[in-house]
């Protein structure tokens, strides 16, 4: 079966949320979103998936006091996020590009990501760019930290980062990012010439796994119809529904 | 007539140049009594967007109207950046006070239980930390090498909001929207405008009453027909997505920001006039 380029990274960042129990999903994001429902139609251990935006049970949140509370007590076990830049150390930067505060480029500011990236177990970072103007040697503004201090208290953090490239793992420990695996059609020499950071390389790197069939149609039967409602327009370009 | 209820005017009047006002992020925005404070050439308003901002701080910031926005973030969401605010900023005609989600919360949730701070996790090591004087980390006193972020409290002059109704005693059916108490207890004002006010006592009605606030925490009460246009009220109207493309287009530059506003503005004081 063919795939469009949003199945295959919806599929990838869906195998890196099995056996989880409660996933959230913030603004903006409705290739994550499409990711935590298609893991949630396949998992039992799923029990709730978020969206921040949604007005519909059962992925209506509580208010967004009950998300960050929620958070502090270990209830979230995944979250994503985003950067205009992010580094090799994992910082991500949301805040804008130049000397703060009066930037040149400002964008809208940290939002959450202060905070869940300390205390969500794994933070996904996703971007659909995969260029040297995203994925810089260091952000210009650390909206938030991927690493931290041994004494400050960080339940959470990078899991993984995922473009339309490539995966890459988070190593906490030596902190930096590791290719995991490439998707089909692309390259490491590619990887390498759009990533403004160093990376850890294995001698070989395996191509990404593409969407089954089984998957595919979980994605447009089951997910499909579910996303349409916060993002009507991501729904009707992919799927036409 | 309890003297809560008053016109809409009246609390756009009340509201001085210069006060701290927290907006909650985007819905039950005020946007008719925002138009209203465009129009009165309201200065130096120190905004608290709870938490996050979107058209209407855009565009008090576009019509001069705010000296300083404190927030964890100001966007358009699906309709791009906030031109209006990112433009101010690189000028430095706007001070900022960059924050995250969590953070403004529990700076008002401080001023809920009348102390003077509130420790949070995160932040720790962030640039948003870095650039808030305002914000200190101290060691946590009952564990050791546990450092830990702490905040001021966060007491607005007013809050503003739209909600669906309220009822001849002053209190405020919110629905789902229950941050707006936190934002209503933690203020020193509260001010809102109305699609209606009903008949019968609110906190009489089981189910009514727990969505609601006290008429206790609120201050002035003003009926707005369509009070959160172009914006979307929760379970009465939508957004008018037109119109705010419209805005999201002409607020990419001031020249063409100001005919929106002169044209929308203009417009409904015509209608209303």
């Amino acid at each position: 079966m063919t795939y469009a380029t949003e199945e295959l990274l919806i599929s990838t960042i869906a195998h890196l949320l099995d056996g989880l129990k409660h996933i959230a999903v913030g603004v903006l994001s409705p290739i994550p979103g499409s990711a935590a429902l298609l893991a949630a139609s396949r998992s039992a251990t799923i029990k709730k998936v978020s969206i921040i935006g949604s007005m519909k049970e059962p992925y209506r949140l509580d208010g967004a006091v009950d998300l960050f509370d929620c958070a502090a007590q270990g209830r979230i076990d995944a979250f994503f996020l985003s950067g205009g830049q992010i580094d090799g150390q994992a910082n991500v930067n949301l805040t804008g590009i130049g000397q703060y505060p009066n930037q040149d480029t400002r964008w809208s500011g940290a939002f959450g990501s202060a905070y869940l990236y300390f205390l969500v177990p794994k933070v996904i970072l996703f971007r659909e760019e995969h260029t040297r103007r995203v994925f810089v040697p260091k952000v210009d503004f650390i909206s938030a930290p991927g690493t931290s201090a041994p004494n400050v208290y960080r339940p959470g953090g990078p899991y993984a980062l995922v473009t339309p490239l490539c995966l890459f793992s988070f190593n906490r420990t030596r902190e930096c990012f590791r290719l995991e695996s490439i998707h089909p059609g692309h390259t490491v020499e590619e990887v390498r010439d759009n990533t403004g950071f160093e990376f850890d390389l294995p001698a070989s790197v395996p191509e990404t796994a593409i969407p089954d069939s089984q998957t595919l149609q979980l994605i447009r039967n089951k997910v499909a119809p579910i996303i349409a409602d916060p993002y009507p327009d991501f729904a009707r370009k992919i799927w036409g529904v | 007539m309890n003297e809560t209820i008053t016109d809409i005017i009246s609390l756009i009047n009340q509201i001085d140049d210069g006060s701290k006002i927290a907006i909650f992020k985007d819905c039950s925005v005020p946007m008719s009594l925002g138009r209203g404070l465009i129009k009165r050439q309201a200065r130096n308003l120190h905004l608290v967007t709870v938490p996050t901002g979107s058209f209407l701080p855009d565009m008090l910031i576009g019509a001069g109207c705010v000296s300083t926005i404190e927030t964890a973030g100001v966007s358009l969401g699906e309709f791009g950046l906030a031109n209006r605010f990112g433009s101010a900023i690189k000028k430095g005609s706007v001070t900022v006070l960059d924050a995250t989600c969590p953070a403004i919360y529990a700076g008002l949730q401080a001023s809920e239980k009348g102390i003077p701070f509130i420790p949070l996790r995160g932040l720790i090591g962030s640039d948003v930390l870095a650039n808030r004087e305002d914000f200190q980390i101290i060691d946590n006193p009952f564990e050791k090498d546990d450092p830990i972020a702490v905040l001021p409290a966060i007491q607005p002059d007013f809050t503003v909001f739209h909600a669906p109704m309220a009822d001849q005693a002053g209190n405020v059916y919110l629905g789902r929207q229950a941050e707006l108490k936190i934002m209503a207890h933690a203020s020193k004002k509260t001010f809102v405008t109305v699609e209606k006010i009903v008949d019968f006592n609110i906190m009489d009605h089981e189910e009514l009453g727990s969505a609601s606030l006290s008429h206790l925490y609120v201050d002035g009460i003003a009926v707005a027909s369509n009070g959160s246009w172009p914006l979307n009220l929760p379970g009465h109207y939508d957004y008018d997505r037109k119109t705010i493309q419209s805005y999201a287009n002409a607020a990419k530059n001031q020249e063409t920001f100001n005919s929106w506003i002169d044209i929308h503005l203009g417009k409904e004081l015509n209608e209303t006039g």
